[in-house]
């Protein structure tokens, strides 16, 4: 399947990717194991987004949804059963008796968040783009209110704490690469190549006879259940929980990192997941000691409109870096055609972006 | 539960439902004219309760100067965002725009945290505003009343500017259809310039009239009423200006009468309750309750 | 009045027009011909400051002197007086008819438009009918000549017609050509771009074909009409069958 000099390529990131995570496991400081941690489950969120936005052309706000749920749902199933009884009184009996393993855990975390969106997509995913994201919006802020009022199985505002720390590097390593390997080959399966259709032209897929319906949903909740994993991850790794922490800036981060990495490519995603990452948490010192509250977000939203503005099919596109590309057909669609984000060219005629203020100013 | 009590409600969701319209009107005239979800709009009525806040409070200016200046500041503001963020991608997908318009809204708010801090702070308005007119035994301050009539009035105005003047021809045939509209010799970028610059003065009053009720102000005030200003242009049919009009009250009386009506526990599911109503009425009304279906208002 | 002199013209990725030059002089009728996607609308969209060439010159006379169109915003080239009535018609279907023919005189101020528009319902009745409907619910041949009568409210000197008989009855057809010889001998001048190519031909002074974005042929209408190429490749010319034949009607 893979060309064999990808294999090599491939070997070798492998390789890296081991080597960085042991490295930061074993020598660095439980800070900077957060801040590494976090890129990785960033890099998985930001691949399923990319994969279920970017292969259907959808574009769903809705991750920061789906990690509550998958957190919640995850933490849950830790939680000491010796401290559940007066922290989480409303749990059922079977639940209350129960702490899990992380890997349970973590997979119920994301099944539920994938149930999650089978039972919301199945409505919302008829909504054409714009909506969609709106409604997505909406289900963040339901979620929200939700947790927040069912205090006996969550706490509610007051957040979950003593989270059990069982999210370790190689944890986070594991289910990126699960991630990957499930999204690059749902994006090159026929399922996939439905999606694409989906994605270059809706009516033409729909008189082809995919149904779009299902594909649909099933990018909607193959990218809701590693958001869930995200979320279960990302609870064992910081030991809290509240549902102010899954807002509309951690959908908004989200996208920037989908749209910097081009959307659609996996590769790319994980690239900008990581960046960013780093970049922010780099930048989070210097914000406090400066007094100067909002600069990170700043600078990340000018990173966000001057890509839009001067690269607008991202870093990557929606092909994968050089070395990583499936076959040689990719690499020689030329990128403007193959690049085209989804819906298709705008209503405006051609000229009105930048030639008619040219020559108005004239 | 009494009579007086529902007609308070009632009351209420008046007030508050003026205060959506005028917000979403400006979304929707924005979304006609560029099919884009600006989520940048709630954060101009942000910028507009602030320099509303600095003339009342900081210079002490009288009351119709401070109307004056978010009007025209509104305008200015939103038309620059226009020239800035949107104007030079008018040809990409519509996704882009819509992401760009999330971009500009965290880069507002965060820009009002950076130079204001994000504490709330008070609002003052002249005590005259606060008195009690009472409507039909209801409460009712002079500021409640001043924001319907001076919603009522100003969407009047903005009709008649946009059936009758020039302007608004050209604006509504580029919402229509701009190759068409530059043939016939529009300036298309000038008509996008004049919707968001409608648009953004609205949302600057609407600041104003929002600090003016809720007594306090803060960076991230716009976000919110800015969402659910949108579910109620969405509602009344995107791009229809009394479906905005429409949707801005069926916001604002659904929302209060959920909350009032209700037992209070169901109170915190409020905004939930916005968003689960815009979820029902696209499911059921894909182009609102005034939307004409056009197939490209997608 | 119209001069392009071997210009490109790229629309996105790809190359749309190649060295094209095409002159019309005022008072003539002149046609562009070719198959689908060979670059007609192209070209009439270049003339109306909606693509920019990247190589060559345009030039327009305007107001006495040559303008070069690389330098005018298309609202000035309407102002020029050069009016596109477009493919597929265009109107502003939520709007109605009467405000979709003041639209068509927007850029003018010379109090003259509701005389105009007299004219143009007098051109074409119909429109008087239906003045206050909407013009999205005008048939298809009733929009184009609401699409016609508002091009000509702008009053132009040049008009650029894109396909005009495009899905319309044989009658509409002659109809919509008779006018066009009208408007010519009222003294506007035409670019007229057409699938109908016997038609076009007959009415027009001189035509060029194109093909792939590039001026194949080009001459006096009367000569082109004789022309083998012309008369395979677009007026269909085969021994007119005296009965049909059994394979009539069946797509092949
Ligand atoms: N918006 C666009 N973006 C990119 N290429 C385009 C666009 N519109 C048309 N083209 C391409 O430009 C070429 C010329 O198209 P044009 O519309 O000028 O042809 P035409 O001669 O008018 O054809 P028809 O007779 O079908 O109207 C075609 O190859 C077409 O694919
Ligand atoms: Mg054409």
């Amino acid at each position: 399947m893979i060309p064999p000099r990808h294999v090599l390529a491939w070997a070798a990131l492998a390789l890296v990717a081991l080597a960085v995570t042991a490295y930061v496991e074993t020598q660095l400081s439980g800070y900077a194991r957060t801040v590494v941690g976090f890129a990785g489950i960033s890099a998985i969120l930001v691949v399923s987004l990319s994969f279920s936005n970017g292969l259907t052309g959808l574009f769903s706000l809705g991750h920061p949804a789906f990690m509550m749920v998958g957190g919640y749902v995850a933490a849950v199933l830790t939680f000491p059963v010796s401290r559940k009884g007066f922290m989480l009184p409303a749990l059922p009996e079977w639940l209350a008796g129960a702490e899990l393993p992380l890997f349970p855990a973590t997979v119920a975390g994301g099944l539920a968040a994938a149930l999650v969106a089978v039972v919301v997509g199945f409505p919302v995913l008829r909504l054409r783009g714009h909506y969609l994201a709106v409604a997505t919006l909406g289900l963040i802020i339901i979620m929200r209110v939700a947790v927040n009022n069912a205090d006996g199985l969550t706490r509610g505002a007051l957040g979950l704490n003593g989270i059990p720390r069982l999210t370790t590097l190689w944890v986070i390593l594991g289910w990126l690469a699960a991630t990957l390997v499930v999204c690059w080959r749902l994006k090159h399966s026929s399922v996939g190549r439905s999606l694409m259709a989906i994605r270059e032209n809706e009516m033409a897929a729909a008189c082809m006879g995919v149904r779009r319906a299902s594909s649909k949903l099933i990018a909607f909740s193959v990218g809701a259940f590693f958001a869930g994993v995200g979320g279960a991850l990302w609870a064992h790794l910081l030991t809290n929980l509240t549902p102010g922490s899954f807002d509309l800036v951690l959908a908004f981060m989200l996208v920037v990192m989908v749209v910097v990495g081009g959307s659609g490519s996996l590769g790319g995603a994980v690239v900008a997941a990581i960046g960013i990452t780093v970049l922010r948490e780099v930048l989070r010192p210097v914000e406090q000691a400066v007094g100067a509250y909002g600069l990170v977000q700043i600078i990340i939203a000018v990173l966000l409109i001057a890509t839009l503005l001067l690269r607008p099919q991202g870093f990557f596109g929606s092909a994968e870096p050089a070395f990583l590309r499936r076959d040689t057909r990719d690499r020689k669609t030329k990128p403007g055609r193959k690049n085209r984000p989804p819906e298709g060219p705008g209503r405006f005629p051609e000229h009105t972006a930048k030639q008619e203020a040219r020559h108005e100013k004239a | 539960m009494s009579g007086a009590y529902v007609l308070q409600q009632l009351v209420n969701g008046l007030v508050l439902g003026s205060l959506y319209a005028l917000v979403a009107v400006g979304f929707s005239m924005i979304y006609g004219i560029v099919r884009l979800i600006n989520f940048a709009h709630g954060d101009v009525m942000m910028v507009g309760a602030f320099s509303a806040y600095a003339i009342l409070t900081a210079f002490g200016l009288p009351l119709w100067s401070a109307v004056l200046a978010v009007l025209t500041l509104g305008a200015v503001l939103a038309m620059l965002i226009d020239a800035v963020a949107f104007r030079p991608q008018r040809g990409a997908p519509q996704v882009n725009g819509f992401i760009t318009s999330l971009g500009v809204a965290i880069l507002m708010q965060n820009l009002a945290i950076l130079t204001l801090s994000g504490q709330p702070r008070p609002f003052n308005v002249p005590g005259w505003l606060k008195e009690n007119i009472g409507f039909m035994g209801a409460r009712m301050t002079v500021l409640d009343a001043a924001i319907v009539l001076v919603t009522l009035a100003v969407l009047g105005a903005l009709v008649v500017f946009v059936k009758r003047s020039r302007a608004g021809l050209a604006m509504r045939a580029t919402a229509e259809n701009p190759l068409a509209a530059s043939l016939m010799g529009i300036r298309i970028n000038r008509a996008v310039a004049t919707a968001f610059g409608l648009g953004g003065a609205l949302a600057g009053l609407a600041g104003l009239l929002w600090g003016a009720r809720a007594g306090q102000i803060d960076p991230l005030m716009g976000f919110l009423p800015g969402l659910k200003a949108f579910v109620a242009a969405v509602i009344g049919g995107v791009g229809s200006l009394p479906g905005a009009v429409l949707g801005g009250f069926v916001v604002g009386f659904a929302e209060v009468l959920f909350v009032g009506l209700l037992p209070p526990l169901y109170g915190a599911y409020r905004d939930a309750f916005v968003f689960g109503l815009l979820i029902v009425i696209l499911l059921v009304l894909p182009n609102g309750l005034l939307g004409r279906s056009v197939e490209d208002r997608a | 009045m119209l001069w392009l002199d071997a210009i490109d013209v790229w629309r996105g990725p790809s190359q749309v027009l190649r060295q094209v030059s095409l002159r019309v002089e005022a008072g003539e009728i002149v046609t562009l011909l070719g198959a689908n996607g060979a670059g007609k609308t192209s070209t009439l969209l270049t003339v109306s400051g909606h693509l920019r060439p990247r190589a060559g010159r345009a030039r327009l006379a305007a107001a006495g002197r040559e303008a070069d169109l690389a330098r005018l915003a298309p609202p000035q080239i309407v102002a020029a007086g050069v009016a596109h009535c477009p493919e597929g018609r265009q109107v502003f279907g939520g709007m109605t008819v009467l405000e979709n023919l003041r639209l068509g005189a927007f850029l003018r101020r010379d109090g003259e438009e509701r005389a105009d528009i007299d004219r143009m319902m007098g051109l074409f009745p119909i429109l008087r009918e239906r003045s206050s409907g909407l013009a999205g619910q005008l048939s298809g041949g009733e929009q184009m000549m609401l699409a016609m009568a508002r091009a000509l409210m702008s009053r132009p000197r040049l008009l650029l017609l894109d396909e005009p008989s495009l899905g319309l009855a044989p009658q509409m057809v002659e109809r919509i050509f008779d006018v066009i010889t009208r408007i010519r001998d009222t003294g506007t001048t035409v670019l007229l771009v057409e699938q109908n190519a016997a038609m076009a031909l007959e009415i027009a002074d001189r035509a060029y074909v194109l093909e792939s974005g590039e001026i194949q042929l080009s001459g006096p209408a009367a000569t082109l009409v004789d022309d083998p190429r012309v008369q395979e490749a677009y007026l269909g010319v085969l021994p007119a069958p005296a009965e049909p034949g059994p394979a009539d009607g069946r797509l092949s």
